[in-house]
């Protein structure tokens, strides 16, 4: 048992609990955000990627020690009120999800490259979500999607 | 069009309230019930469908159907708005509650079923809420029905459009419940408004803001996750377990149900870890010796003896009289993970003898009597929610995961969380079963064929319908999808069962017979498609070559292309590749893939270029990697390691064709388009290389040997000024060697040219002789 302290979504978090537990698991169930998904549980799949100080993780292979003092952002903090990120307005608009399962991982992984890179190519998009993983075949609209959002936020995010 | 499969429905569901309890149930306001016109005869007491408008003017739509990805919820609301006149956002589509929701008459959502079957009652639901909406504004504003007209959820005066009152007003204070048993008028295709065009979907806010849930997300106070021991293998019963160290985790509870070890805690993380310190042995009794990937195949031919006769026309002593050129060939594909990104999941809350069941399933209410039956409960009190699931496939229309939980739930006296592990998904997977399809055939004097022979093992007749004109065929079925038979693992629905791999035999074999015929893959097939019966298909064919910019060349052209048909689900639709192959790997690049389908008349046609778009991208993966790996029972895929699904770089240019045909009612549109993926991709390899793959998948493991295999062969040289050019297909282990004479040879290796592919010499005045050699 131990305090962990980081930031949630912008707010600050305080857990007395083992440092060694998965954060996928302490989200989903200790503070109660879904949005967050396992697929595979062994970092395959992606449907559980988080960010990390701006970079993307899959949250099923950190710890809580892993995040202690760091800033980490769930998809239920991307959307600012009733406003919804030009990412996620952007995967409305193209369709770019059929299922849903593998959505939350899909934006956060494409956040972390245009937080990094804000005007990817298509086979930069396409390199870096090469290992999220989607059954329903949405991926030509998620790049899409994705290359759109880009153009939309052009660097001011 | 395929009839509808009525399921008998005996088991009660909301109307075992009578009507007047119902509409108190739901909220009071106008509710129609639309029974199927079989029930005139007084067999089926549950309707159909219904729609209930209440008097805040919103529309609830109740159906059994669910939604996983293939987006029903958006269409169904789309043809409900279309009849009432209604904006979409005013439709609150009721997906999946068996206490809310009536079953529907096809059993499950599958089949590419729910806007064929289902898009007509509900519209006639639509088209009587209405005209009652009519009928009562009549009174109300002392007009006559046929002065008056609908738009945006009003019901306005034809003569002066202030003079209107809203649905809402209507049917506040109401309690009207209206059955319908004729059906009526609904509008014509020319006349929509709101079908036909793209509508954004309604789950995707909830989809892209982590609102949306699904089964695993639901928490409910006291509840616990769960975890089950299981075998290591099929055949396999664990022994002399021991729970003792599970027990040292805090909060651990630890027990047996049905006779498998359970363990349960508040975090599932803590309850894996548990789970995960039990130690246990196995006793292993495998299944038939020999059983793995390769040797299945040879293995299950052998269990059937007579086959099924499917179809037939004309005579095959016949027909081989007639041929002057004659093929055989038969062709393999292998068991198939379904792989949904969600695993299986569900959520059990028992109260005394009513259970609450959330279910991530396609099937809610068998999940409904498979949990009564495991409880001793009666079916009125289970209630089954489907939460939005992560991807179905076929796969969820089977559920043990729900019966494990509530047996749990049962046993635990708290409500349980049971969510498979990608290994259980795997493991307890109802997989496509594979398929060994015998085919022999001939071509006449003229080019055409004179008979078709196939032999369909374990894939059941889905597909296997004979799509040409050919006089003297016969298709004959052993085993099919649903029959578990000898197989050493469950086997199920798998999206179009059996039509994939009847398809990827079919289409390749037509090639085949295009090839030995020397005429190009389309044009063969056109030939064979002339009658009016064969318009519909020919039509899409011309449209997708029109589309693709195909021109005529017979195969093996180099070009690298490739074309398949296929119907199902009511649809007929035309594939064609364009791929690029590595000799030196056997690698297949797909660089181009067109989708030409005639779905009839098309709701929402952003919706169906989704599902042909998402069908061909999962179509790549049984084309070209993905192939169950077992062993003596065991499952050797336990994740997404070694079971490779498509990735986006795997991407070709896509592109969807809509064929229109309004003058038929909508057909399906889930599945058809993934039935060709198979076989436009191996006649596109053979048109690239000429190397016939006639086994799924395509892996460069599978395809190299036979590319190894093709005679060696030096292209003919090409000569310019002073140079000359060589080149061969490249290979490793291949070398250029060269001679001065052919009387007395002396080959000599050319440096440098070990899996090469082409050499340029200076043009001299003397001879030179050049061969390939390994």
């Amino acid at each position: 048992m131990g305090t962990i302290s980081f930031q949630l979504n912008g707010q600050p978090v305080r857990l007395e609990t083992s440092a060694d537990r998965t954060l996928l698991w302490v989200l989903r169930t200790d503070l109660g955000l879904t949005g967050v998904k396992c697929g595979c549980a062994m970092g395959y799949c992606g449907a559980c990627t988080v960010l990390v100080n701006k970079q993307a993780y899959r949250s099923c292979l950190l710890t809580l020690q892993d995040v202690q003092d760091k800033e980490v952002l769930t998809i239920e903090g991307l959307a600012n009120g009733a406003q919804l990120h030009p990412l996620q307005q952007a995967f409305v608009d193209h369709g770019a999800l059929q299922c849903g399962f593998c959505t939350s991982g899909m934006i956060l992984n494409s956040y972390s490259l245009l937080l990094a890179k804000p005007a990817p190519t298509e086979n930069e998009v396409i390199a870096k979500m090469n290992n999220n993983l989607c059954r329903c075949g949405a991926h030509p609209r998620i790049v899409q999607a994705i290359l759109s959002a880009a153009q939309t936020m052009k660097g001011g995010l | 069009m395929r009839a509808r499969r009525l399921q008998p429905r005996k088991t009660p569901g909301p109307l075992a309230l009578n009507r007047r309890d119902l509409l108190k149930l739901l909220g009071g306001g106008i509710l129609i019930l639309v029974y199927p016109p079989e029930a005139a005869a007084g067999q089926y007491q549950i309707p159909d469908a219904y729609l209930q408008i209440k008097d805040d003017g919103t529309v609830a739509l109740f159906t059994g159907k669910v939604e996983y990805g293939q987006g029903i919820m958006t269409s169904l609301a789309q043809m409900a708005a279309e009849e009432l006149d209604l904006p979409l956002q005013s439709l609150r589509v009721v997906l999946g509650d068996t206490s809310l929701c009536p079953q529907d008459a096809d059993g499950g959502t599958w089949g590419s079923l729910t806007t064929r079957n289902f898009g007509p009652p509900l519209r006639s639901a639509a088209a009587k809420a209405k005209a009652i909406l009519i009928a009562l504004a009549a009174q109300q504003l002392n007009l006559a029905s046929s002065q008056l007209m609908t738009q945006d959820g009003f019901v306005i005066s034809r003569t002066d459009s202030a003079v209107r009152v809203s649905y809402a007003s209507l049917a506040g204070g109401k309690s009207i419940v209206q059955t319908l048993q004729t059906t009526p008028a609904t509008k014509n295709f020319a006349q929509f408004t709101l079908s036909g065009q793209p509508a954004r979907r309604l789950d995707a806010i909830d989809k892209v803001t982590g609102k949306a849930l699904y089964t695993a997300d639901i928490r409910l106070p006291g509840m616990l996750y769960a975890y089950i021991l299981r075998p290591p293998a099929y055949g396999a019963t664990l022994k002399s377990v021991d729970t003792l160290a599970a027990g040292t985790v805090v909060g651990t509870r630890v027990m047996q149900v049905n006779g498998q070890w359970v363990v349960l805690h508040a975090q599932p993380d803590q309850a894996r870890l548990a789970l995960e310190l039990i130690k246990a042995t196995a006793v292993y009794n495998p299944p038939p010796a020999g059983q793995d990937q390769e040797t299945i195949y040879a293995y299950l031919t052998s269990r059937y003896t007579a086959g099924t006769l499917f179809a037939q026309s004309g005579n095959l002593a016949t027909g081989q009289s007639q041929a002057v050129a004659k093929l055989g060939q038969t062709y393999y594909t292998p068991y198939l993970a379904h792989a949904p990104m969600e695993p299986h999941a569900a959520v059990v809350s028992i109260e005394g003898t009513k259970a609450t069941v959330w279910a991530s399933t396609q099937t809610p209410f068998t999940v409904r009597s498979d949990v009564a039956g495991a409880l001793g409960f009666s079916t009125a009190n289970v209630r089954v929610i489907t939460p939005y699931i992560g991807g179905g496939f076929g796969g969820k229309s089977v559920n043990l995961q729900t019966v494990e939980a509530a047996r749990i739930a049962k046993a635990a006296g708290q409500p349980v969380n049971l969510a498979w592990t990608r290994e259980e998904e795997f493991f307890y997977d109802a997989f496509q079963p594979p398929s060994i399809i015998k085919t022999s055939s001939g071509l006449d004097r003229n080019n055409k064929i004179s008979f078709w022979d196939s032999q369909v093992y374990c894939v059941g007749n889905r597909g296997a319908e004979m799509l040409y004109e050919v006089p003297h065929y016969r298709i004959q079925t052993y085993g099919n999808t649903s029959s578990q038979g000898s197989h050493p693992f469950s086997i199920g629905p798998w999206r179009a069962p059996g039509s994939n791999a009847n398809t990827f035999a079919r289409e390749s074999h037509i090639d085949e017979l295009a090839a030995a015929a020397g005429l190009d893959a389309c044009s063969f097939r056109l030939l064979h498609l002339q009658t009016s019966a064969s318009a519909r298909l020919r039509k899409v064919l011309q449209t997708a070559a029109a589309s693709f910019g195909w021109q005529p060349a017979k195969s093996p052209s180099g070009r690298g292309y490739g074309v398949a048909c296929g119907s199902d689900a009511g649809a007929y639709v035309v594939m064609m590749a364009s791929v690029e192959v590595e000799a030196k790997t056997g690698a297949i690049k797909v660089l181009r893939m067109l989708c030409a389908q005639d779905m009839g008349q098309v709701i929402n046609p952003d919706g169906a270029r989704m599902q042909m778009e998402g069908s061909m991208m999962m179509g790549l993966g049984y084309a070209l990697s993905e192939e169950l790996h077992f062993k003596n029972g065991a499952i050797q895929d336990l994740n997404f390691d070694s079971y490779a699904i498509p990735r986006f770089a795997w991407m070709p240019k896509l592109e969807t064709v809509l064929v229109e045909n309004n003058a038929l009612s909508p057909q399906g549109g889930g599945e058809p388009s993934i039935i060709t993926t198979g076989a436009v991709l191996a006649n596109a390899v053979f048109d690239a290389i000429g190397v016939r793959v006639n086994r799924l998948p395509m892996t460069p493991a599978r395809v190299l040997p036979l590319i190894q295999a093709l005679p060696l062969a030096l292209k003919p040289p090409q000569y310019s000024a002073n140079q000359i050019q060589l080149t061969w297909r490249g290979q490793s282990g291949v070398k250029l060697q060269s001679s001065p004479s052919l009387t007395n040879p002396v080959w000599q290796e050319v440096p440098n040219t070990d899996g090469q592919s082409g050499l340029t010499l200076p043009a001299t005045n003397g001879a030179a002789f050049f061969r390939l050699a390994r």
